[in-house]
């Protein structure tokens, strides 16, 4: 069996839904949500890697490359913000950001 | 395209960038007088905002930065609400002894974000400008440190944030691979015998991804409890201008990319359009705090400028421009006049905190007043021109029910802003408010003014303009 194109993109499906279920499911932790988030940056980076290499175009290689930037950056504030609120909370459950209800 | 040419298109970015980055170096050596950062930000904002008037049209960048009437719209309109905010945020900080040199930075790049949004030609520069607006606005909704509620907002606002990016990311990934292209024009052209099913798909997920930067339900969930927990200036700053950038990014991807592809998004708009309107209207009648309230507001605003972009074509688009626009005035000046009021240092936020305002402080409870009936859209103050432009728009394209229904919202959303005007003017006050501060009350005059004499003359000249930009907006 030769892997195709569709294997690579329900590899990619799964990994996004995955990361999805992993933000909406988990009620523990903030930490366990910023790593979805990277799950499903990297399922992304598999749909367009894929299809650069299918397509024969490199731009997806470069999209590929931009995501992975930004996804450092969003990774940095995500964890300073998660920094101030931990100095009020105390901790960083899920549980924990539930001030504002309504 | 040389690079001067390229250089001259991409003028305001150039300008805001550059300026960004300085006043970060300059800040890490001394970082002692905001209020020099302050007026260094609102200048480099006027400046782009006068490049983005004047500066030449055309494409650049192998068509990733589109410059055009539309982008020179937005851009004018972004750039001076950012503006506003950078005073009204960094004198409300200073007073609560917070004062960062970082503010207005953050402010800045926020708008360069929202301009390359707008100008965005290409999924790459679509995905980077809508990070690098996110990024910021997340760090300045958990700007107010010493406050639990502003470190949970911005977590919150974090979380579903980036999850939408990640969900448009998704959509853009598999739109690439089934039009071969990232650019806008090149993926009309592969759309142009019909959008397959996976080009499809993708798209629904780049709406969906959209549709959480603007709150439009069923993706709103973040709206209130942001809006509640950040700093109120910073809410009135991402409350106006990113939105009005995140519908024209939209409105730019529907008909560049997607334009003869109508028949399906519009169904998709229709339904987040209603959606929207049903819930600001109906959830609002639950809140006690005003900044939720505003929040479910919000909401049902988007879901109008919804049905001005379902309607499609350049009268659609003109109408979403006109109702966007006029928004951002309304929606400034209101933060505006809820952060320059406070009573024993206390910010009020309960909608009991307003009682008797008006004998309080007659001027600004008028200009709430004002931004009120604009809520409902009462004529002839703002608010009612951008209804008018929306329900002219989708009556035209054969949405009359969508436009009834939004209506039928409207005249429900009237009870909380009627009852938020008579708490103000016929219940006993509770208490003396302290002086409200200068910067903000001249905001909320201003807007307020805008709202009503000043938009019947503004009108004239706003509406050829954004006729003019929804051309070039749904042109190919």
């Amino acid at each position: 069996m030769t892997i195709g194109l569709d294997h690579y993109l329900t590899v990619a499906a799964i990994l996004f839904t995955i990361g999805v279920l992993g933000i909406f499911v988990n009620r523990r932790n903030v930490i366990v949500i910023l790593m979805s988030i990277e799950l499903i940056l990297l399922a992304v980076n598999i749909n367009l890697v894929s299809f650069s290499v299918f397509l024969h175009d490199v731009v997806g290689q470069i999209y590929a490359l931009f995501v992975l930037t930004v996804a450092a950056a969003e990774a940095a504030v995500g964890l300073a913000i998660l920094v101030t609120f931990f100095r009020w909370r105390g901790g960083i459950g899920v549980d924990d950001a539930s001030v504002m209800r309504g | 395209m040389t690079f001067p040419n390229a250089a001259a298109l991409a003028g305001p970015e150039l300008i805001l960038a550059i300026s960004a980055l300085a006043m970060l170096a300059w800040g890490a050596f001394q970082a002692r007088t905001t209020t020099l950062f302050t007026a260094a930000a609102v200048a480099t904002l006027i400046l782009a905002s006068v490049a983005a008037a004047f500066g030449p049209h055309g494409r650049a960048f192998s068509g990733g930065l589109i410059a055009d009437a539309g982008s020179a719209l937005a851009k004018v309109v972004i750039y001076l609400a950012s503006a506003t905010a950078i005073p009204l945020g960094e004198r409300w900080f200073a007073r609560r002894g917070m004062a960062r040199f970082e503010f207005p930075i953050l402010v800045l790049l926020a708008a360069l974000g929202m301009g390359m949004m707008v100008s965005a030609g290409d999924l790459i520069s679509l995905y980077v400008s809508i990070e690098l607006q996110s990024l910021a606005l997340y760090i300045l909704a958990a700007f107010h440190k010493d406050d639990e509620k502003s470190s949970e907002a911005g977590l919150k606002y974090f979380v579903l944030g980036a999850l939408s990016s990640g969900i448009l990311l998704y959509g853009a990934s598999l739109v690439y691979g089934f039009a071969g292209s990232t650019r806008f024009e090149v993926i009309a052209t592969a759309m142009s015998h019909g959008a397959g099913l996976g080009a499809l798909f993708g798209l629904v997920f780049v709406i969906a991804g959209i549709a959480f930067k603007v709150s439009a339900a069923p993706f709103h969930m973040w709206t209130p409890d942001v809006y509640e927990g950040a700093p109120t200036p910073v809410v009135g700053f991402f409350a106006g201008a990113p939105k009005l950038a995140a519908m024209v990014l939209l409105a730019r991807v529907l008909s560049q990319a997607f334009g003869d592809s109508v028949g399906q998004w519009r169904q998709i708009l229709v339904v987040m359009a209603l959606l929207s309107v049903a819930i600001g209207a109906f959830a609002g009648l639950a809140q006690s705090n005003l900044k939720r309230l505003w929040a479910y507001s919000s909401i049902a605003g988007i879901g109008y400028a919804l049905v001005g972009l379902a309607a499609g074509g350049a009268s659609g688009i003109q109408s979403m421009l006109m109702f966007m626009v006029l928004y951002v005035v309304d929606v400034t000046g209101f933060f505006a006049c809820l952060a320059a009021l406070s009573r024993g240092g206390k910010p009020m936020e309960s909608i009991a905190d307003f009682a008797g305002l008006v004998k309080e402080r007659p001027a600004l409870a008028i200009s709430m007043t004002v931004f009120a009936l604009s809520g409902i859209g009462l004529p002839p103050i703002s608010g009612l021109w951008g209804k008018y432009y929306v329900f002219k728009a989708a009556a035209g394209a054969g949405l009359a029910p969508v436009a009834v229904a939004a209506l039928v919202g409207s005249v429900v959303a009237a009870f909380y802003y009627l009852r938020l005007i008579k708490v103000m003017w016929l219940d006993p006050s509770p208490g003396v408010t302290d002086a409200p501060p200068m910067e903000a009350r001249l905001v909320t005059y201003g807007a307020a003014l805008f709202a009503l004499p000043v938009v019947l003359i503004a009108l004239i000249y706003l509406d050829p303009l954004a006729q003019a930009a929804a051309v070039a907006l749904s042109a190919r």
